[in-house]
């Protein structure tokens, strides 16, 4: 199975609320907050590091969670933020200019 | 012998910032003294506009487009075509003689100056509460909602000492002291404008109607994502997202935001008198 990779969309904005993430398509004005593990996903979505490992290292080790239930979850984290734009998905690395600078 | 039509201005001030209007028709430029009677200025202005009157068909119900190109700002509805450039200030304005073409253009263009302030206009309702003591200083509230929560009625049933800032439009600036609303012109149902004063805000609250009046507590997410729901921004910009964003996380950081169920009479606002008794000596 090719490792998938996913970077942040350079049409949202995002902030840091009270320990949540805000994330906003500024295109269609479509507004999410991001849970715990959503928010760790969205942190290392850097285009370069597959969405496998970052599962491994940034959800299960840090939230305890079940690795094979984790990457389902994450999955489908990724192709609901995918589908509004929020987030790029690619089976190669994605370039730097893809990803957004975090606040 | 030709004549030369001469040009004249007045200026708007609004929450602080000052446009000039210029038009060479002074009937018009007079139509536009009455409408904006309480918030003529003898300031500065921070923006120019000159205004030219074209007659296009009135058509004001096809949806207002915003643009950025280089520096400029493009505005464009079917009664009205404007272009600004915020780094000299100055702009041009080709509307239909319809007030409500110069209305919806300074709203606009009040509400991308304001994103760069920090400050944004919300679809609320706004008015100041005088204090109970003299030595306190008067709060302002919002009421804030979908159309038909109750924004209107709010300002319908407020007592008579109560201040209207706006009944559909209202003006936010951040200050010393975290937030302030201010007086607009820019009136809704009501076709009434608000009175051309500050106060620094004491509360937002999201109206929902109900058989009883409640004021509860929001988490800062909900009360970010309502926020940003009700701010008005017109364009597709990615940068002016970004301040707004910023701005409406830093606004509910600092303004209680709150839940206010409400029963439509006048004991809606002995339960706001409450609230601020309760705020201001807590």
């Amino acid at each position: 199975m090719p490792d998938t990779y996913i970077a942040r969309s350079s049409n949202i904005a995002a902030r840091m609320l009270a320990g949540e993430m805000m994330v906003m398509n500024s295109m269609d004005s479509t507004f999410f907050t991001l849970n715990e593990v959503a928010t760790a996903i969205w942190q290392a979505a850097d285009g370069r590091t597959p969405l496998r490992d970052i599962v491994s290292s940034r959800v299960c080790e840090q939230f305890d969670i079940d690795p094979e239930q984790a990457q389902a979850d994450a999955a489908q984290f990724v192709a609901d933020l995918a589908q509004h734009g929020i987030l790029l998905v690619s089976d190669h690395p994605l370039g730097d200019s893809a990803v957004t600078e975090e606040r | 012998m030709t004549s030369v039509a001469r040009s004249s201005t007045c200026v708007v001030e609004v929450g602080g910032i000052a446009v000039g209007l210029c038009s060479n028709d002074q009937s018009f430029l007079e139509s536009v003294r009455q409408r904006y009677a309480g918030f003529l200025s003898s300031s500065r202005p921070v923006v120019e506009l000159d205004l030219e009157l074209v007659s296009r068909a009135p058509v004001s119900d096809e949806d207002v487009r915003v643009r950025r190109e280089g520096s400029q700002w493009f505005l464009d509805r079917g009664d009205f075509h404007a272009q600004w450039d915020p780094r000299s200030g100055r702009g041009q304005v080709w509307q239909s003689a319809n007030p409500y073409a110069l209305d919806s253009v300074l709203r606009i263009l009040h509400s991308l100056i304001l994103a760069g302030r920090g400050g944004f206009l919300l679809h609320a309702a706004s008015a100041i509460c005088r204090p109970d003591r003299e030595d306190e200083p008067a709060r302002a509230y919002l009421f804030s909602g979908v159309s038909g929560a109750g924004k209107t009625t709010m300002t319908r049933l407020a007592p008579r000492d109560v201040i209207l800032l706006s009944d559909e439009i209202s003006y936010i600036r951040p200050v010393a002291s975290g937030y302030a609303a201010f007086g607009t012109p820019f009136s809704g149902e009501l076709a009434k404008p608000g009175e051309n004063c500050t106060a620094p805000l004491s509360a937002l609250f999201f109206l929902e109607k109900g058989p009883e009046n409640r004021i509860e507590e929001m988490s800062s997410s909900e009360a970010a994502r309502r926020l940003m729901r009700n701010i008005l921004f017109f364009a597709e910009d990615g940068e002016l997202v970004d301040e707004l964003l910023a701005t409406a996380c830093d606004f509910v950081e600092k303004v209680p935001v709150r839940r206010l169920t409400f029963y439509p009479d006048r004991r809606v606002w002995e339960e706001i008198r409450t609230f601020e008794a309760v705020a201001t000596h807590a």
